[in-house]
């Protein structure tokens, strides 16, 4: 029975076999090579960053639609030159975005609660519990909804349970984004180092009351006044830079009473000025943001160190490249 | 050939024993494919085909290998009727997407996963097994295959019809989407527990 039994089956199996290779054979679909090609290329896991739906998808919206070959947030500028290599075009350089967690709270010893959550431990179900356990409802509920979408194993936890980003890791793919029911998260270009770290609308007072770290935006404006090209807009008692105009410098860090801004260049190298390159064309001065540069026009400029603010605007202006920075 | 089993068959797989409101089976499609009045009737097409055409070769495989008393073998293997039954369903639904993909491409990308997913709809097992059970004749298992592919084509419709709707209308926030699709669901059901008073 056991031999008759094995039989019957393999024969089954034989007969569907065959029948399904001829019929692949007769319905045979041909597809563009170059689908696959661009699958392969692709890190294929799936992150959905591009807006399509997994990597074989983006797959087919590149060959069959025309999308865009520098979409993939994961792959960045190799896989985008690959696509457009197998395309026939060239890829366009697109600046890797990270995450920035907006919150500096959240942490065991850091965040201020308004009772124990016994209940589910994700951020979204915490929400949903009369909006969250932490006074602040605005901040980080510390549950780590982000970390546990993140693909890339960009984000860490430290002894405080506070999330850490890693911007090598950290793909831009904007699963964290996502996840974060506070909307917390935001994908800022990886070159922006000056960030304000507080998503708080509440008062002045009740920012700071309810913010367990002590860092709260109280929107006293003096980012504002400072930031020397208007980058900082002040909205409903929050402060927000426009990562299009900042030029990180770091001068609002300096100023924010509640340190909610974090300057994330420790050390600012001093520009100064090659006599022998500089020919005084006065593009220098003209772009410093706090005119901290002495030009008058075909005589060698001057920076004044007491008025720079290390921004480096002037070094990317000089067309002779004549600005360079202390060693 | 006796038309009035036939006709009692077929009346009891489509509305009193529909597969989908009274049995409970394949309902993934069902909630699934039931959102565009096209893919649900291209869904129902393909499960029609895959119905009938796995009553018959299960039939078939059932009676000449499977059945000690009619089986060409003369042992009782009805022990391999589902792993049997599985493969053939299997093989069916591969064909179908061939079919489909070489002939209508957009039907193809409408039906998505659901498409291979008939190989696990318990549907389809389910038709096969009944007529087993049922001791179906050959004639009988085709029609009853047949009919229960309509039977569940016609609550997919009606499904998806209802839901095109649902679209337009107010529903309460909580209860977009999903819920409110189990909820018409159920009441489908209910409307249809109307068709088990008719006896024959």
């Amino acid at each position: 029975m056991l031999l008759v039994s094995i039989i019957v089956l393999s024969v089954l199996g034989m007969i569907f076999g065959i029948a399904l290779s001829l019929a692949s054979k007769v319905f045979h679909v041909e597809i563009d090579p170059k689908i696959e090609q661009i699958e392969e290329a692709l890190p294929g896991v799936n992150c959905g960053a591009c807006g399509y739906p997994g990597c074989s998808g983006y797959a087919k919206a590149i060959v069959m639609s025309g999308a865009e070959p520098t979409l993939c947030a994961p792959g960045g500028d190799v896989v985008a030159a690959e696509i457009a290599k197998i395309m026939g075009t060239k890829a366009s350089k697109k600046e890797r975005n990270i995450a920035v967690i907006h919150c500096q709270s959240g942490g065991i010893n850091n965040t201020n609660i308004k009772f124990e959550n016994k209940g589910i431990a994700t951020c979204k179900a915490a929400v949903l519990l009369s909006n969250g356990q932490n006074a602040c409802t605005f901040g980080c509920l510390g549950y780590n909804d982000c970390y546990n979408a993140c693909l890339f194993d960009a984000i860490s936890i430290d002894e405080n349970n506070m999330r850490i980003i890693d911007g090598d890791k950290c793909t831009g793919c904007g699963k964290c984004v996502e996840a974060c029911p506070r909307d917390l998260i935001e994908l800022v270009p990886v070159s922006k180092k000056v960030h304000i770290l507080c998503m708080s609308h509440d008062k002045g007072k009740d920012a700071k009351a309810n913010c367990g770290n002590n860092t709260a935006c109280i929107g006293c404006g003096l980012c504002v006044k400072k930031c020397p090209v208007d980058a900082i807009t002040l909205e409903n008692n929050l402060a927000t830079i426009n990562y299009d105009k900042c030029v990180s410098c770091g001068l609002c860090a300096t100023v924010c009473p509640t340190k909610a801004i974090e300057d994330r260049i420790k050390i600012r190298p001093q520009p100064i000025i090659i006599e022998e390159k500089c020919i005084g064309c006065t593009i220098c001065a003209k772009k410093c943001p706090v005119n901290a540069i002495d030009g008058k026009v075909k005589e060698v400029h001057k920076i004044d160190e007491e008025k720079c603010i290390q921004c480096g605007i002037c070094i990317d202006v000089c067309p002779k490249k004549a600005i360079e920075v202390k060693s | 050939m006796d038309f009035s089993t036939l006709f009692v068959i077929i009346i009891g797989s489509i509305f009193v024993n529909n597969f989908v409101i009274h049995r409970f089976l394949g309902l993934c499609p069902y909630i699934g494919v039931s959102k565009k009045m096209d893919s649900a009737i291209g869904m129902g097409m393909a499960v029609i085909f895959v119905m009938t055409m796995a009553s018959t070769i299960t039939w078939l495989i059932y009676t000449f290998f499977l059945n000690k008393a009619t089986s060409i073998f003369g042992i009782d293997l009805t022990f391999l009727r589902t792993i049997a039954f599985i493969l053939s369903i299997a093989v069916l639904v591969q064909f179908v997407e061939m079919v489909i993909k070489k002939a209508a491409p957009e039907l193809y990308k409408a039906l998505g996963i659901y498409l291979p997913l008939i190989t696990t709809n318990c549907a389809v097992l389910g038709v096969s097994l009944l007529n087993i059970n049922e001791n179906y004749n050959f004639i009988e298992s085709i029609v009853n295959g047949a009919a229960a592919g309509v039977g569940f084509t016609l609550v997919l419709v009606l499904m998806a019809g209802i839901r095109e709707r649902l679209e337009y209308s107010k529903v309460p926030k909580s209860m977009k989407g999903m819920p409110i699709s189990f909820i018409v669901a159920g009441c489908m059901a209910l409307a249809f527990l109307g068709f088990s008073g008719m006896k024959f």
